[in-house]
């Protein structure tokens, strides 16, 4: 099945970030093709590539970039609500786009599942 | 329909909402802090337990793990790994999170 | 295929499925951006001509209350949005009867004409969306 998948939440703050991807990583193993992980309001920091976690915990943001490039994974940052919070193209991880809400919603009418991972 | 729970039905009412409007035959999956509501003792648990009569009500065995309740999971509740998590998503034809 | 005729069979070949989207709405407005950008949502989906629709319970019935006024708060005030959708066709907005009778609100009190359903219509009516997304 093709699954989609929204993150509501930034990386740490709350727990949706690391449920997405482990829920994202499950789907693949089990040989599902996930059509888009969509990263909505405080959900956009999960692209940050400055972020520095202590070196003992899990880097999220370098997890969903390793994620991506492992198995194309489209991931997409909305391009308004990143600017709302400073998340432009210069601070962009590898393996993210920036792009319009639009995606969200053809995310959820090309993907037979959407899930949403949220506060 | 798969009904997904996230929140402690002590911080947000989502858990109520959730089995307010979760028709006989649906699932609802609990994960996050929302594995609380399926541990003994606790004041959700006649919740809970009722609604296993009627719904299929699953817990997230890592969140129950991380939080140190694994042992006290309520009889009924089913136990998943996010395998079984995704399982729930393709079986059932829609799901909705309450957040 | 050049990329502008690819983009648009694509666009095509997605706009030529019509899914049942529901946009739940169960958070008040301006504690927490969560209405404003759900409704933001709901505004690109208007392109796509789905079958879209709107339920409002718990908390997100407060969205749709008359009078509100963020002068002091220096917050944009987003509800006049809400009169918008009529004109993007989307008009199946859904409120709880329940959820308004807890908080003290009469259906005369909301900006908008909605239809007013209570918790087990509300059940039915989910059952019967493709892709529901709430904040």
């Amino acid at each position: 099945m093709k699954i989609g998948v929204l993150v509501n939440e930034g990386p740490y703050n709350h727990q949706a970030a690391d449920t997405a991807y482990q829920f994202a990583r499950a789907a693949l193993s089990k040989g599902h093709q996930v059509q888009r992980v969509f990263f909505y309001n405080d959900g956009v920091n999960n692209a940050s590539k400055l972020t520095e976690p202590p070196q003992d915990d899990r880097q999220i943001v370098n997890r969903w970039s390793k994620l991506a490039e492992e198995h194309g994974i489209d991931l997409v940052v909305c391009v308004a609500a990143g600017l709302r919070r400073g998340l432009v193209e210069d601070n962009l991880a590898p393996g993210f786009r920036i792009s319009g809400l639009g995606q969200l919603v053809e995310a959820g009418i090309e993907s037979d599942r959407l899930v949403v991972f949220g506060d | 329909m798969l009904h997904i729970v996230n929140k402690s039905p002590y911080e947000k009412s989502s858990l109520a909402s959730c089995l307010a409007h979760a028709i006989k035959g649906s699932a609802v999956l609990l994960i996050e802090d929302a594995v609380y509501a399926a541990t003994k003792g606790n004041s959700a648990e006649a919740d809970i337990r009722r609604a296993t009569q009627e719904l299929s009500v699953y817990a997230l065995g890592p969140d129950l793990e991380a939080r140190g309740v694994r042992a006290s999971i309520v009889d009924g509740v089913q136990v998943v790994d996010y395998g079984g998590f995704v399982d729930l998503v393709t079986e059932h034809r829609t799901n909705q999170s309450w957040l | 295929m050049s990329q502008i005729a690819e983009e648009i069979e694509s666009e095509a070949a997605v706009e030529a499925v019509v899914k049942k989207f529901m946009f739940v709405n169960r958070k008040a407005p301006y504690g927490t951006i969560y209405a404003l950008e759900g409704l933001e949502v709901v505004l690109i989906s208007a392109a796509f001509n789905q079958d879209v629709s709107l339920a409002f319970l718990d908390d997100g019935v407060y969205e749709l209350l008359k009078g509100q006024q963020t002068k002091a708060l220096e917050v944009k005030n987003f509800s006049p949005t809400y009169r918008a959708l009529e004109g993007y066709d989307i008009e199946k907005l859904y409120v709880e009867r329940e959820s308004l009778a807890a908080r003290g609100i009469r259906e005369d009190q909301l900006l908008v004409p909605v239809q007013v359903v209570d918790a087990k219509e509300m059940a039915a009516l989910m059952e019967q969306q493709d892709v529901i997304i709430g904040f």
